[in-house]
């Protein structure tokens, strides 16, 4: 059984706050996408990343391998590690959906910030199941 | 020979927090089956069920992605580094998904006729549904509870929106007083069970759609297996131990519930058990004590209210199988016909949830009949025929013998200028605590309603004040129009 009583928090300054919002409202009506830098629970950084779906930006996001290989040069260079990745969901709420649970990988924290016509609403933070059966909801902390 | 390999953040619990690990093999495919036998927790991440690599994990070789080599059989020595390389990606539900919910076994979607893409014409055009949507609505199969008041606009909708297939559970025939609101069935009807007069309808409205009757009482032994082909079970039952059934087997299944409810003249619509959302335990943990909240045929409903409420859940069904907009999920809807009010309240998944919590406790389904405090049929019968109850023949016998009975209708007074046993005095169940002081405890009483549910519950209250010679009449008024005077109209 996993030990799953307690919901995982994940520590996100208003700086971070900030600068996730801003990207998405930014990017609005697409999606965007970025990846959180920290160690332990604690972002200390974020770093935007090139939407690079073919889907269609407006309801998908992609971050290519080579984009990956930059996120986690970054949290090296920073000294961190990569915790997890944010994105926008414009015009839906702030919960994954089914193609977010599909692509999702373990351990990563993943932010959803709802935008709502151009205003971003919102933040919630999601940790995957081990057995990949769903998200589980974390808890966003501003200290 | 081992192959150094790189293991990507999220990937390193399951390999002791490593970030580059060996393993042996000559091509990638050997040298990743080799990596999954030694850190087994990796499979279920790199693999999906069918034991194929998942879209989003990428597999190089010296920089070089499989895709563009020989894929798993790309050839790999001892000096070469492979590294496991995520894609990331998600976004907000669209028409690859079905709202929250999966297509089972990701189901082809079906192509659409002519006669469909003429017939389908005003979905097409609107962006939100589209070829792509109209033809997940084709590939969707969605179950309704109850071919009554809820389900037949449901199930009328559904097909004139083209789902593919529909099922229905019901056992039930048509009677005259269902045609206030059961818009499926028609005066002709009367008498035919339900599904008969369902099929027909939806056939004649919609040939392309595959409607499937299934002429049976929902139980907890066949729920799963009745639920299991479907995408969507949509709701529409009138008695608690099926509402805690349905969703129960929703929460087991993993398949969403697109509830309603309607008494009198309010009405419940919301969207339970799907994958992040509440369910109807998280919002009603138990259910109400037996007798408290009486059903429609006792309470009555307005005829045009399950309209309202079963094109809510008609709409919400199409949405979650379309992916469109904002579903009902977390939001209970609440609708009050008289003062035209809709309200909504935020409901929120109870991680201490029996069923669809953290640590659930019911993991299979149970005796809701129990759990809900009803009795059962097989407990009812020994009591018919005791010192309690009394029938409506029997009753006949003895004022026909002289006796004096005192005859006391609980039954409202609106009921009661519908029908009456000739000289029985009205005091309206809610009325007895502060009446029952107008009653002689020394007299013979008959209780009655419609039914004899209330009236049950005035006989014990009755017995609680001292009252020695309570007897209640089974089945109720209509028993009595039945059997003795069917001279009088039913309701």
């Amino acid at each position: 059984m996993p030990e799953t009583t307690k919901m995982q928090t994940l520590l996100v300054d208003a700086k971070i706050d900030g600068e996730i919002r801003r990207h998405g409202e930014e990017t609005y009506p697409h999606e965007c996408c970025g990846a959180l830098i920290g160690t332990g629970n604690r972002v200390t950084a974020t770093v935007a990343l090139a939407n690079t779906t073919e889907e269609g930006p407006r309801r998908r996001f992609m971050v290519r391998p080579a984009d990956y290989r930059v996120a986690e040069q970054r949290a090296t260079e920073l000294g961190g590690d990569l915790l997890g990745f944010y994105h926008s969901h414009p015009d839906h709420p702030a919960r994954p959906s089914q193609y977010d649970l599909d692509h999702a990988w373990p351990t990563f924290a993943y932010i959803i910030v709802a935008v709502a016509s151009g205003k971003s609403e919102a933040m919630t933070v999601w940790y995957l199941k081990e057995d990949r059966s769903s998200f589980e909801e974390g808890e966003l902390n501003g200290n | 020979m081992a192959t150094k390999i790189l293991i990507p953040t999220p990937l390193r619990p399951f390999t002791d927090k490593k970030d580059a690990v060996e393993a042996n093999g000559k091509t990638v495919g050997e040298l990743l089956a080799d990596l999954t036998t030694k850190h087994s927790g990796l499979k279920a991440h790199l693999y999906n069920q069918e034991g194929k690599l998942r879209s989003f994990v990428n597999i190089y070789v010296n920089d070089e992605d499989i895709r563009y080599l020989q894929k798993e059989q790309t050839p790999v020595s001892a000096g070469d580094t492979v590294s496991i390389i995520p894609s990331v990606a998600g976004g907000a539900p669209t028409t690859a998904d079905i709202g929250t919910v999966r297509l089972q076994a990701d189901r082809e979607l079906p192509e659409l006729t002519k006669d469909e893409i003429k017939r389908y014409s005003r979905h097409l055009i609107l962006p939100e549904v589209g070829m792509e949507g109209q033809r997940k609505l084709k590939a969707a199969k969605v179950l309704c509870i109850g071919a009554g008041g809820l389900g037949s606009p449901v199930a009328m909708y559904l097909a004139a929106a083209g789902v593919g297939t529909i099922g229905i559970v019901d056992f039930d025939v048509v009677d005259f007083s269902n045609l206030q609101r059961q818009i499926l069935h028609a005066t002709p009807d009367v008498g035919k069970p339900k599904l008969q007069s369902a099929k027909e309808k939806l056939v004649a409205m919609n040939p392309h759609v595959n409607v499937v009757t299934h002429d049976t009482a929902l139980s907890s032994e066949n729920a799963l297996e009745l639920f299991e082909p479907y995408d969507i079970i949509v709701d529409g039952t009138d008695n608690f131990p099926t509402r805690y059934l349905v969703n129960d087997a929703c929460v087991i299944l993993g398949k969403p519930n697109a509830y309603g409810s309607i008494f009198r003249f309010e009405g419940q619509a919301s969207v339970f058990a799907t994958k992040e959302g509440p369910c109807y335990r998280c919002l009603y943990p138990e259910p109400p004590p037996p007798g408290l909240v009486p059903s429609c045929a006792e309470g009555g409903v307005l005829g045009v209210l399950p309209g309202i409420i079963g094109c809510i859940q008609a709409n919400e069904t199409i949405k979650l199988i379309i992916g469109a907009g904002e579903p009902l999920i977390g939001r209970f809807l609440i609708f009050d016909a008289l003062r035209m009010k809709f309200r909504e309240l935020k409901l929120r998944k109870d991680p201490d949830c029996p069923v669809c919590g953290t640590h659930p406790t019911v993991t299979k389904l149970i005796d809701y009949e129990q759990f809900c405090g009803v009795q059962s049929s097989t407990q009812e019968a020994p009591m018919s025929g005791s010192t309690t109850e009394i029938s409506a023949v029997d009753l006949k016998k003895r004022l026909d013998r002289g006796d004096v009975l005192k005859i006391v209708d609980v039954r409202e007074p609106h009921e009661y200028e519908i029908n009456r046993i000739k000289g029985s005095t009205l005091i309206p169940l809610g009325d007895i605590p502060k009446r029952y002081v107008e009653l002689d405890p020394s007299d013979e009483i008959v209780v009655q309603c419609k039914v004899g549910g209330r009236s049950a519950k005035a006989a014990d209250f009755l017995r609680s004040k001292g009252f020695t010679r309570v007897l209640n009449l089974t089945g109720g008024i209509l028993d009595w129009i039945d059997k003795v005077d069917p001279s009088q109209p039913k309701y």
